[in-house]
């Protein structure tokens, strides 16, 4: 997957935006004379070593300031996954710092320098990839910067660099009293030449003191307080605030606008046609919206999506009863099928999904003539660049983005069409000079799409005279989420969109005859990634199959994986941790169930044993969650945990309510009332066991979310002796 | 007609039209963004504040309701408020928040129901917090958070 990203952008840059794409992101010119209220952690990277500021900037990632904070630059957005603490964990161990001293800021917009290093020379965070690409270039670069201060203090003191040591801060020669704090050295350091990086030698996982041994507090502070701010909180002086109207159906277009109204509520400051809408630009929030609701537009439908979700689904169900392109194939099925003793047939069905982040989308833009600058929580810094610049005829280093927290994402806010961002600055060009805040509702948010699109799988399952499995075959049905972006070309294979198989045609399981196949079919419904994308999925379709099939068999649905799982000791290894942990075989209350299902995504592997309760009037509670996960070298045990617990409850939203309909192309749900999502008394206990390993650390973000469902509805099946092929469940 | 609010202890005269939603004038008038809009129609909690003490969605409550009462944000709530203060801390040490978006509402949510509960069970904690939305699912541990908070406090007296 990260191989076909990077694939993808430099496939990208071989076409025409090449030449663009690579030209350094310098200064923007004249600075806008905006009063900017943010926290000092949002400062502009760029024009940090000012002559009278003797800070030492040792490289991208790490500043030793003269008050002995240190600044890291965190390349990667913090949407609650955590970054602003784990990429600074990585620098404050390879520097001997002392974790009170580290300030995390978000690193600038720059794709040269803060590229995700598995995406090529593209900048954003997406596939829970932030602390696996920066493992080495961050631990380099607190290692290189601690060279320095210990050249430094060798040359203050003129002893030998092999007598000086670093511990928790401080820089100390041995068989002397002289000691000092790094910034003390920092002016000194800051005049040494860099270190060649074969100098640098980086610590062994047993020399760790910060990595994987303690619950260090969070980086990203202000979440208690109120002072955290979002783009939501920003203020700039003479902004205004813009809602817009989009239309009612995907693809309806104006005929008319009516505005008298609208133009005469109270706040209102101006009114322009987008290519998404009518924008209504006012003072503020709430008379933007007042504004909005007095407008009077015609629409006209005639090239509109009229389609129901129902009719699309029914659709798929058709095309997956028959043959697809070929994702994976192994063995002869005709044969093997043929040769069953037992042959199980299902058809899963898939909603549409919504992020629904707590923070509707926005953005921040002031457009001028020759820049345009951007305040948003920014997830996707490249691709919004490039989609910015084309929409305003820009290049993309014309285009400078702060990068602020977000208040979730999931997915939404790396958008390959920037859609969001765009509409800011389609409003903003309109009104050049004057800084916008675009503000979506939540209706605004819910009804603009871009949701995990809905799939139908087919499934074939086959168990031979021992019953043994024989035959697997899947085929999924549904939008592809890579066609029409730039990640077209290299997410596409033989016109198999990876994201729609992936977590199925990697199936683990030691089965003979596999054949995984897929149907890509086009619909006018925007969509997008979606917390752990294909695997939302492929993992329920897998998983609950897998375990229809061991039961139809009479075997044990934890033994049975064990024992097809042989060859992948990661997977089997987290299966085993969470069986034994959630003490898999025990006796259970009356009319509860238990399930397990396991999975790998990201290149993380999680498994999730799940206790239900079924009442007498055949309502459900899940209770009870084991989770256990092998991420590598966990870098932040108490972030990984976290980030479980999120995954389980954010998985558990599709399982019990979520679904976004469409009736005669309208999205149906508009807020919480109808989009139901997970709240407190619903969320179960759950337990979380990390894996102790060695290996490099992969991802948390996501891959917590695909074990939850299908273990959820094995769980029941095992109460009710029912299985379950459509989401949110149905008792 | 103004209105007049008692705003974290401070006196306002607030010249807005008074079906203007409380949250609108503490975020674009008066500028404490640490209340958040996240629903607009009291469904999310995000936009919790504190109306006379009580716990009250501010995106759905015209600003005439508070007419010559008290509110209490996020920004205001730990001052001269113990059970605030330990509140706040017992998210901090049990690292509650992930995205923090939501976490001013469930913060307020949560100092008020331990303002009428000293020691609240599960269902009285489902009962406070269920109208409080967090998208990162950060509830177990805003479950622990107040169980701890409850516990310090009852330990301070």
């Amino acid at each position: 997957m990260q191989r076909l990203i990077k694939q993808t952008i430099e496939t990208t840059l071989q076409s025409q935006s090449r030449r663009q794409f690579l030209k350094v992101i310098g200064g923007l010119g004249a600075g806008l004379t905006i009063a900017l209220h943010t926290p000092l952690s949002f400062a502009d990277t760029n024009n940090l070593n000012s002559s009278d500021n003797p800070a030492f900037e040792a490289n991208a990632f790490v500043r030793i300031n003269p008050d002995n904070t240190v600044s890291v630059f965190i390349k990667h957005i913090e949407m609650g996954q955590g970054t602003f603490t784990g990429l600074a964990t990585l620098v404050a161990e390879e520097l001997d710092a002392s974790w009170s001293q580290i300030r995390s800021e978000a690193a600038a917009t720059d794709g040269k320098r803060y590229n995700n290093l598995f995406w090529g020379p593209m900048q954003g965070t997406g596939g829970s990839t932030a602390i696996a690409n920066s493992y080495q270039q961050m631990r380099m670069a607190g290692a290189t910067a601690k060279a320095m201060l210990v050249s430094a203090a060798a040359q203050l003191w003129q002893v030998p660099e092999t007598e000086i040591s670093v511990n928790e801060g401080m820089v100390s020669a041995k068989n002397s009293n002289k000691q000092a704090q790094f910034g003390e050295l920092a002016a000194l350091a800051a005049s040494l030449p860099m270190p060649d990086e074969d100098q640098i030698k980086l610590k062994k996982p047993a020399e760790f003191k910060l990595i994987g041994k303690q619950n260090l507090s969070r980086k990203d502070t202000g979440k208690t307080d109120g002072t955290a701010i979002f783009t939501q909180d920003i203020k700039l002086d003479g902004m205004l605030t813009a809602m817009v109207l989009h239309p009612p159906k995907f693809g309806s277009t104006i005929t008319s606008i009516d505005d008298t109204q609208a133009k005469s509520s109270e706040g209102v400051i101006k009114i322009v046609q987008i290519p998404t809408g009518v924008a209504v630009i006012a003072t503020d929030y709430w008379s933007a919206q007042n504004a909005r609701d007095k407008l009077k537009v015609v629409w006209d439908h005639s090239k509109a999506f009229t389609k129901s979700s129902t009719q699309i689904i029914a659709e798929y169900k058709e095309i997956a009863a028959k043959p697809g392109l070929i994702a994976r194939e192994e063995g002869n099925l005709t044969t093997a099928l043929t040769q069953a003793k037992t042959v199980l047939e299902a058809t899963y069905e898939f909603p549409y999904l919504a992020h629904a982040a707590m923070e509707p989308m926005n953005c921040v833009a002031v457009v001028n003539k020759n820049s345009c600058e951007i305040w948003n929580g920014e997830q996707f810094q490249t691709v919004d660049q490039m989609n910015i610049a084309k929409a305003l005829n820009m290049s993309p280093e014309q285009i400078k983005i702060n990068m602020l927290f977000a208040g979730g994402s999931f997915g939404r806010r790396a958008n390959p069409h920037s859609d969001y961002l765009v509409e800011t600055v389609e409003i903003a060009r309109q009104m050049q000079g004057t800084p916008i805040k675009l503000v979506w509702s939540r209706e605004d948010d819910m009804r603009a799409a871009y949701f995990r699109p809905a799939y139908a799988h087919k499934l074939t399952g086959a168990l031979d005279e021992n019953g043994n499995i024989s035959v697997w075959q899947q085929h999924i049905v549904g939008q592809s989420i890579a066609s029409g972006t730039v990640f077209e070309s290299g997410m596409i294979k033989n016109g198999v969109d990876v994201t729609s198989v992936e977590g199925a045609s990697n199936i683990p399981y030691a089965i003979d005859n596999i054949k995984i196949e897929s149907t890509t079919v086009k619909q006018a419904i925007p969509i997008q990634w979606w917390r752990s994308v294909g695997s939302t999925h492929t993992a329920y379709a897998v998983e609950t199959f897998i375990d229809e099939l061991a039961v139809k068999a009479g075997k044990d649905p934890y033994q049975l994986r064990r024992q097809l799982l042989a060859k992948h000791p990661r997977l089997k290894g987290v299966l085993e941790l969470a069986a034994n942990k959630a003490h898999w075989g025990a006796k259970l209350p009356k009319n509860w169930g238990r399930g397990i299902a396991v999975h790998e995504s990201f290149n993380s592997y999680v498994a999730q044993v799940v206790d239900v309760s079924v009442s007498d009037n055949g309502q459900f509670k899940v209770e009870k969650v084991v989770c256990a996960v092998d991420c590598g070298v966990a870098v932040n045990p108490d972030i990984i945990r976290a980030q479980m617990e999120g995954g389980i409850g954010f998985g558990l939203s599709p399982v019990l309510m979520s679904a976004i309909t469409i009736k005669d192309g309208e999205v149906v749900e508009s807020n919480f009332h109808n989009y139901q999502v997970l709240r407190i008394n619903q969320m179960p206990e759950i337990e979380v066991h990390i894996m102790p390993s060695a290996e490099p650390p992969t991802g948390v973000g996501e891959p917590g979310v695909p074990p939850i469902a299908p273990a959820v509805a094995n769980a029941l099946a095992n109460v009710t002796g029912k299985r379950y092929y459509q989401l949110p469940l149905k008792v | 007609m103004p209105v007049t609010i008692e705003l974290n202890g401070k006196k306002q005269t607030i010249d807005a039209s008074p079906s203007t939603p409380i949250l609108w004038v503490i975020r674009d008038q008066l500028n404490l963004t640490g209340t958040k809009f996240g629903c607009g129609m009291a469904m999310c909690g995000a936009c919790t504040v504190h109306l006379d003490g009580q716990p009250i969605r501010s995106c759905s409550t015209p600003l005439q309701v508070a007419d010559g009462k008290k509110i209490t944000t996020i920004e205001g709530v730990s001052q001269n408020n113990n059970k605030a203060i330990i509140v706040q801390k017992a998210w901090e040490d049990l690292q509650v928040p992930q995205c923090g978006y939501c976490q001013s509402g469930q913060i307020m949510s949560a100092v008020a129901l331990l303002e009428n509960k000293q020691n609240p069970t599960d269902e009285e904690i489902d009962a406070a917090m269920s109208g409080n939305i967090c998208r990162c699912s950060t509830y177990v541990r805003i479950r622990s958070a107040i169980k701890t908070a409850a516990k310090q406090i009852a330990d301070a007296k």
